[in-house]
């Protein structure tokens, strides 16, 4: 082989960065293609060059890790062994007949009616997550957003969605989201998470061995309190409030099993709720290749290497971790891939560092599971006439209608009764909220398109057999 | 305080965009959902079957729910697109198409 080796990693956040680092310096050609318009995936989400922030730096944390990063990144891209393309967001990536090779199928630009494909010799999905928010009443009013969206918006487009917010689910997500509305600005009325003390003490053991991410915990707290920031801790929203936009939330008290404690309510005004619990991993471009997952996330080996041949997967799509897990993943994958396309078998010696603290922090992610888990009886609390599918508009109703009165007993018969999950954003808002009504596993949604798609864009791909 | 502040930004200099006819100030670089937010509005949308009010909630683009018309092009995520100096923004009703 006269060229070098062609990886495509597919997102640029810590997963994808540290992957084509890693690949890049082990003599791999690596093409970065990303959604947005400059590096760091939503973790590391910067402000647009043009708001001429001069010190984004206020907006994160572990902020050392992402300027070697993006140095890193620099450096490898003046080098002319890292080509990063922004604004190209990847709808399906395919093995093409004939040489083996893959095809990275991507629409360019923000209007996204472009069609670019990328031919390489192997692919790693480092294609991240999204959050999960499970339905109450008034979830669908303006003003009730994601935690992560909120946290986006003010990252990448310095605003705030409000002057009052309330921040609410459950999830470690929450405190920075809190802390953040708060230092730019809002008035953070409550922090609302369903989980209490004693579930974290439960899990004492596996979180004790993360002193540092204990640490991290600790100063959000820290500054939650200087904030004035009440934290509610056993706690649930069970109710948006207003007719235009939200006004208030309805906050309930929880007992010992996550039940709302009856009487246990009050009312807050707040004109923001930022919700969220927990997250999902995006798993479509991996499902379209034929990969096998492991629950909603992709399955991996040592190496990060997926059961499909040349593609490999890392951070929150195989597994939501964080974005130190996604780090040690990528920087694995990354090396593994680089020895692999060079017809060597890696020395997984070389990255026994990262391998350790992926372990470690697998363990961790583990033990957050299990404290951070949504309440029981959520369900059981959403009215029949809630909206639970936002894009089709089918309440919890018709959902349960379709298993009660029709006999579905999957989302997809749910979905074909009812037509939740029917809808523009294909399900991924409403499945994990569907899955809970109905008492059907929440299974990966098998999207071909992981976007829409021009007509156009698919006219014009060359045929294949 | 204010994020500008906090992030020390001095952006580029503030242009006029239209939303549903009324004039408003945006940044270069924000996107139409953060010039809308930034303009204390919070929906532009309403939905295909109840008619609801609607605005940004996922912000990354996955949930769709942010759908607005720019420059009569409906359909499109306000948290993705960038806003230009002159945009006409509106409301989208429905599918923001005459077809509905």
């Amino acid at each position: 082989m006269t060229e070098r080796p062609h990886l495509a990693v597919v997102g640029a956040g810590p997963a994808g960065l540290a992957a084509a680092l890693a690949a890049a310096a082990r003599g791999v050609r690596v093409t970065l293609v990303d959604a947005a318009g400059q590096a760091g995936g939503q973790f590391y989400r910067q402000p647009a060059a043009a708001l001429g922030a001069r010190r984004p730096k206020a907006l994160h944390h572990q902020w050392r890790t992402w300027e070697r990063l993006r140095d890193g990144l620099d450096r490898q891209r003046s080098a002319g062994r890292i080509e990063h393309l922004t604004d190209h967001h990847v709808w399906c990536v395919e093995r093409l007949t004939g040489d083996g090779t893959f095809g990275v199928h991507a629409l360019r630009g923000p209007a996204q009616e472009e069609g670019v494909t990328v031919r390489a010799d192997a692919v790693l999905l480092a294609t991240g997550g999204y959050e999960r928010v499970l339905p109450f009443p008034g979830w669908t009013l303006p003003g009730v957003v994601t935690a992560g969206g909120a946290q986006a918006m003010l990252k990448g487009g310095l605003v705030l969605p409000g002057r009052t917010a309330v921040v609410a689910g459950t999830g470690p997500l929450l405190l920075p989201v809190a802390a953040g509305l708060a230092a730019a600005g809002a008035r953070v009325a409550a922090l609302v998470e369903s989980a209490g003390p004693a579930a974290l003490l439960r899990r004492a053991p596996a979180l004790a061995g993360q002193p540092g991410k204990l640490a991290e915990g600790a100063g959000y707290a820290t500054r939650l309190l200087r904030h004035g920031v009440r934290t509610l801790a056993r706690h649930t929203v069970v109710a948006a409030h207003g007719t235009e936009r939200l006004t208030a939330v309805t906050v309930a008290a929880l007992d010992g099993a996550g039940r709302v404690r009856p009487g246990a309510s009050r009312r807050v005004r707040c004109d923001t709720l930022a919700v969220g619990h927990g997250m999902l991993p995006h798993t479509d471009l991996a499902e379209t290749l034929g990969c096998t997952l492991s629950g909603t996330a992709v399955r991996v080996d040592a190496e990060q290497r997926t059961d499909v041949p040349g593609v490999w997967a890392a951070g929150e799509a195989t597994g939501v971790g964080g974005a130190g897990l996604a780090l040690a993943e990528g920087h694995i994958a990354g090396r593994s891939a680089a020895a692999r396309l060079r017809g060597t078998a890696p020395d997984p010696r070389g990255w026994a560092a990262a391998a350790r603290s992926r372990t470690r922090l697998r363990e961790f992610a583990a033990a957050l599971d299990a404290v951070y888990a949504p309440p029981p009886g959520w369900a059981e609390r959403v009215p029949d006439d809630t909206v639970v599918c936002r894009c089709e508009e089918v309440t919890a109703g018709e959902v349960r209608g379709a298993v009660d009165r029709l006999g579905a007993a999957d989302l997809r018969t749910v979905k074909l009764l009812s037509r939740a999950g029917m809808g523009w954003c294909q399900g991924r808002m409403c499945a994990p909220g569907v899955a809970g009504l109905t008492g059907c596993p929440l299974t990966a949604g098998r999207r071909p398109f992981a976007r829409p798609v021009p007509l156009g864009v698919l006219a014009a791909l060359p045929e294949s057999d | 305080m204010n994020p500008l502040e906090l992030a020390r930004a001095r952006p580029g200099e503030a242009f006029t965009v239209t939303f549903d006819g009324r004039p408003l100030a945006a940044l270069p670089g924000q996107t139409v959902a953060a010039a809308l937010w930034a303009a204390g509005v919070p929906a532009w949308r309403s939905t295909r079957g109840t008619g609801r009010p609607r605005g940004l909630f996922c912000g990354i683009g996955v949930c769709f729910d942010c759908l607005v018309a720019v420059n009569d092009r409906p359909g499109q995520r306000a948290c993705l697109v960038p806003v230009r100096p002159g945009d006409v923004i509106r409301t989208q009703e429905g599918t923001g198409r005459d077809d509905d």
